[in-house]
């Protein structure tokens, strides 16, 4: 059995980053990472089950890590060597019982949500977040039985998606997947929840003009979240959904999913000056609306994606922070001028619709299967070609690609879909 | 000597290579053998004393007009509402028609003691004029009799103290137009008819309305029905504005009615070239031809943009006539067609043509992408009486660098219409129910219309609907040399050369086609038989 491990190596790390300044993904081939012969993970205790992966996704933050551009912030909330992978669907050998305590058939397919927190943890004192429901709050991160590792993909102790040898995950993370839902459906289950969480928490009311500055995986999952919630009659329907999308793939998508205005990320203020029937002012070199969006949606968590969402969000309008952000470099005084609320908006937890409250990942296997998220999966590569993989996922959008995922079916399955 | 007239040329063996405009250049390319090549008549005599024939017109206005002298009177409110910057094109050499026809009109309201006159550009939803272009529309002396004292106004469709309510023709339409025009005792409307849409009630009933008036004509289904927008009687567009123009009068608003009309006289001697016919190129016309494609092609595009829009056309005056709207507009349109008429015998399955580098809608700017298919597909396609050019089901090929530019000051409702608008639909009618409304109701755009140089927010759709009657007669339309993202956007096929183009326009209208090439500007009108 396989499994692609991340290792510490600081002369590796600043290779894969001067590699990344060539593309994402491109510092696959020097950063810490490699293919290792590798047995299933042991059980950390009581309520921990194996789980043997079907597919796994290369998410934007896997990248980032590969690529040494992640945030120095994370570095005491993980554990060396890892293997990567929170995005998961594979199968269980051995009958458990769900997040929602109800029984999970053994060989069942699972979804796993990968937040380690104060319940896989072992804590007998839960934190207030884990206690309220929210474990992607919480408190205890580094603390515990396990090693540290904000969840499963960056704990020594737990393996991730990226191994035929499998992961082991706790009881509270598990979520069986229906007959119905594909794989690949299944595969972005977990993106999806992300998307649902940030768009719950924006708290958006009728009539208001959505933007979503980028159209990767979490920029359309954002996009399908909305129309979801809107189906649900847990939104009101938005007076516009508009999405910046650079590549063609990712304009089909969004419009399917839902967006009002489709347009080039260059074009997104334009199309959001309309939307708003904002005004303008300054002059041409730093022309600036006086109106905006009312919620706009950061799904790439970069210097210029924050700028670009300052510049276009109304006074008192909000900002959130869907794409995983490192240190940037902004202008704040758009921010503290027109009382923007900048929010971040993290993994999972349980969300509130109305008089409802439910586990966010239940809400996103139900919204995967309605919005039929499985299509953003667009290739998938058997784990030997890792390296090519990851430069894949790092190029998606260019290369007519949104989603990549290894299949750990089989080592040499794998392929466009 | 007596000025020829138009000419259909059919290309042998021993034609040379035809002149296409090209943006702001231009190619010889070798047609087909067999094309037709309509070629515009040569420019006729100007009027030898055109101050004294305006003073005559004045003197003699037809339609059972009183002269103007006795119109006018002290304590009267004069307008006196022009044409504005779209015409003519290109900006003519001073002194400009304008000028010359208001002096005559100033003098002869001095005379009479008229204090209370007003100037006003009609110019609807374009963008505004800038003072170089008033001042050279009406010379220094007007524009510094006029203009510090605010009494040179530039219509604003959007000035809701300044539009008045008419009522509605009996066909529904509202008739809303500037307040100080139908409210003084005489509008003295100065136009210039440069092409036969030009004129008639479409002065008054388009140059000073607002968009609720202006939405009843301009519109997808009006254009389709108009054909072509250049033959009033066939011209749903005119028959529109008539109505308003007769609602207008019939409301009690008094119209004295001026039109002039150029001659073909287009470019200047270094340009020459441009107005001749190939064979006919002296050793000077191809050692201009050689060093202007030369020079062009070396500079910057900036630059080349300078050099053209910075041409200023020799047009003359070759008639002037006043009183009765349609009594006058009925004399122009005869002298348009004497100017620029050309019999043409049958339709053919190739239209082709070359797109200078400017329109009605980009004088001193850059012509995008929506003004070139409006050009190509509103302008020139609609150059016609009877039949269009081409058959339906035919192809329309332009040349044209097309290049996805815009001028953020005078077009920027353009902008978001190409980036929002075209990349959803390039059906008129989808857009005119889905977003036109947004656009023109878009109070950035009007504020810039308003305040600025900008064309209104509606105006790309206006132009798209220009294109409407094209658009549903062609079999396709192919660009050449053009942007093939933005062609593409359009709807339209890119092609890199003339003979791919044709290759591509065979699939359409089959292996055989009759191709018939519009070697304007100078322009010409097709009668087609």
């Amino acid at each position: 059995m396989k499994a692609v491990v991340f290792e510490r190596s600081l002369p590796r790390f600043a290779a894969a980053r001067l590699a990344s300044t060539l593309g994402s993904g491109r510092g696959a081939r020097v950063a810490p990472l490699r293919l290792v012969d590798a047995d299933p993970p042991a059980l950390p205790g009581d309520g921990w089950h194996h789980v043997s992966p079907v597919l796994a996704g290369i998410c934007g933050s896997d990248l980032a890590t590969i690529d040494g551009r992640s945030s120095r912030y994370f570095e005491p909330l993980v554990s060396f060597p890892f293997v990567p992978g929170h995005e998961v669907v594979g199968t269980i050998a051995v009958e458990a019982t769900g997040a929602d305590h109800n029984p999970i058939p053994a060989g069942s397919r699972v979804v796993v949500q990968p937040v380690l927190g104060c319940a896989a943890r072992g804590m007998t004192r839960w934190c207030r977040s884990c206690r309220e429901g929210n474990p992607g709050n919480c408190e205890h991160t580094s603390l515990g039985h396990l090693r540290p590792g904000i969840q499963i993909g960056y704990c020594t102790d737990t393996g991730g998606g990226w191994s035929t040898a499998g992961l082991v995950a706790h009881e509270s993370q598990l979520y069986q997947v229906a007959e119905p839902m594909s794989d690949a459906g299944a595969v972005t289950v977990e993106p999806l929840a992300c998307a649902l969480h940030a768009v719950v928490a924006a708290g958006i009311r009728e009539d208001q003009v959505v933007a979503v500055l980028g159209a990767g995986t979490l920029g359309l999952a954002t996009v399908a979240a909305l129309s979801h919630l809107v189906d649900r009659g847990a939104l009101g329907q938005p007076g516009a959904v508009a999405v910046g999308a650079r590549y063609e793939i990712q304009r089909r998508l969004a419009e399917r999913f839902g967006a009002d205005v489709v347009v080039a990320p260059d074009q997104l203020g334009r199309a959001i000056r309309r939307q708003a029937r904002s005004m303008v002012v300054g002059g041409p070199a730093g022309a600036r609306l006086t109106s905006g969006a009312d919620v706009v949606f950061d799904c790439v968590g970069s210097s210029e994606s924050i700028a670009a969402a300052l510049e276009i969000v109304r006074p008192r309008g909000t900002v959130v922070l869907v794409g995983m952000p490192g240190r940037v470099h902004l202008d704040l005084a758009p921010l503290w001028h027109r009382e923007v609320h900048l929010v971040g908006a993290y993994a999972y937890g349980t969300e509130a619709l109305g008089a409802v409250t439910l586990p966010t990942f239940q809400l996103a296997l139900e919204a995967a299967s309605a919005m039929g998220t499985g299509q953003l999966v667009s290739a998938t590569y058997p784990l030997e070609r890792f390296e090519e993989a990851v430069a894949h996922a790092g190029a998606a959008g260019r290369r007519g690609a949104v989603k990549i995922a290894f299949d750990l079916r089989s080592s040499t399955r794998g392929g466009r879909r | 000597m007596t000025p020829r007239p138009g000419f259909v040329l059919e290309v042998d063996g021993s034609t040379p290579p035809t002149l296409l405009w090209n943006g702001e250049g231009f190619v010889l390319e070798r047609l087909p053998e067999g094309t037709r090549v309509i070629y515009p008549p040569e420019p006729l005599p100007p009027l030898a004393d055109p101050v004294a024939a305006i003073r005559d017109a004045l003197e003699h206005p037809v339609g059972g007009t009183p002269p103007l002298r006795a119109l006018l009177r002290p304590g009267m409110r004069l307008t006196i509402c022009f044409d504005d910057v779209s015409l003519p094109l290109p900006p003519m050499r001073a002194p400009d028609v304008r000028q010359m026809v208001i002096e005559q009109v100033l003098d002869l309201a001095a005379a009479a003691g008229v204090d209370d006159v007003v100037l006003i550009a009609a110019l609807a939803l374009h963008r505004r004029m800038t003072e170089a272009e008033l001042r050279h529309a009406l010379g220094d002396r007007i524009y510094e009799a006029f203009a510090p004292h605010g009494l040179l106004t530039q219509h604003d469709a959007e000035d809701p103290d300044n539009l008045i309510d008419l009522g509605r023709t009996a066909e529904g339409e509202e008739v809303e137009i500037n307040r100080r025009a139908a409210e003084s005792d005489l509008i003295v409307y100065v136009n210039i008819c440069l092409v036969a849409m030009d004129g008639g009630h479409k002065s008054v009933a388009t140059g000073l309305a607002s968009y609720r008036s202006l939405r009843h004509h301009h519109n997808p289904t009006t254009m389709r029905h108009s054909r072509s927008f250049m033959d009033a009687p066939s011209s749903e567009l005119h028959s529109s504005n008539w109505r308003m123009g007769r609602h207008i009068a019939a409301s009690g608003v008094k119209v004295f009615q001026i039109e002039t009309t150029l001659n073909t006289d287009t470019f200047p001697s270094q340009f020459a070239f441009l107005q001749r016919r190939e064979w006919e190129w002296s050793l000077r016309d191809r050692a201009a031809y050689a060093a202007s494609a030369a020079a062009l092609d070396a500079v910057p595009k900036r630059i080349a943009r300078q050099i053209f829009h910075a041409i200023e056309a020799p047009h003359q005056m070759t008639s002037v006539q006043a009183g009765e709207v349609e009594a006058v507009h009925e004399l122009a349109l005869e002298h348009i067609w004497r100017q620029q008429g050309v019999a043409v015998e049958g339709q053919t399955d190739i239209l082709t043509m070359g797109l200078p580098y400017i329109c009605p809608y980009n004088v001193h700017s850059v012509m995008n992408p929506i003004l070139v298919a409006c050009l190509g597909l509103g302008y020139f396609f609609n150059l016609y009486r009877g039949k269009p050019l081409v058959r339906q089901g035919g192809v329309v090929i332009m040349r044209h660098p097309t290049r996805a530019e815009f001028d953020p000051a005078y077009h920027p409702s353009y902008i978001d219409f190409y980036e929002q608008v075209l990349t959803e639909t390039t059906d008129p009618i989808e857009m005119h129910k889905l977003y036109e409304e947004s656009f023109a109701t878009d109070p950035w755009y009007i504020h810039l219309y308003r305040t600025g140089h900008a064309y209104h927010g509606v105006h790309p759709f206006y132009m798209w609907y220009w294109c409407a009657h094209a658009l549903e007669h062609l079999g396709r339309v192919i660009v050449v040399g053009g942007d093939t993202k933005a062609v593409r956007r359009m709807g339209f096929s890119p092609a890199s050369t003339l003979a791919d183009a044709l290759e591509l326009a065979r699939d359409v209208v089959g292996p055989s086609p009759t191709i018939t090439h519009l070697h304007v500007p100078p322009l010409l009108m097709a009668d087609v038989r």
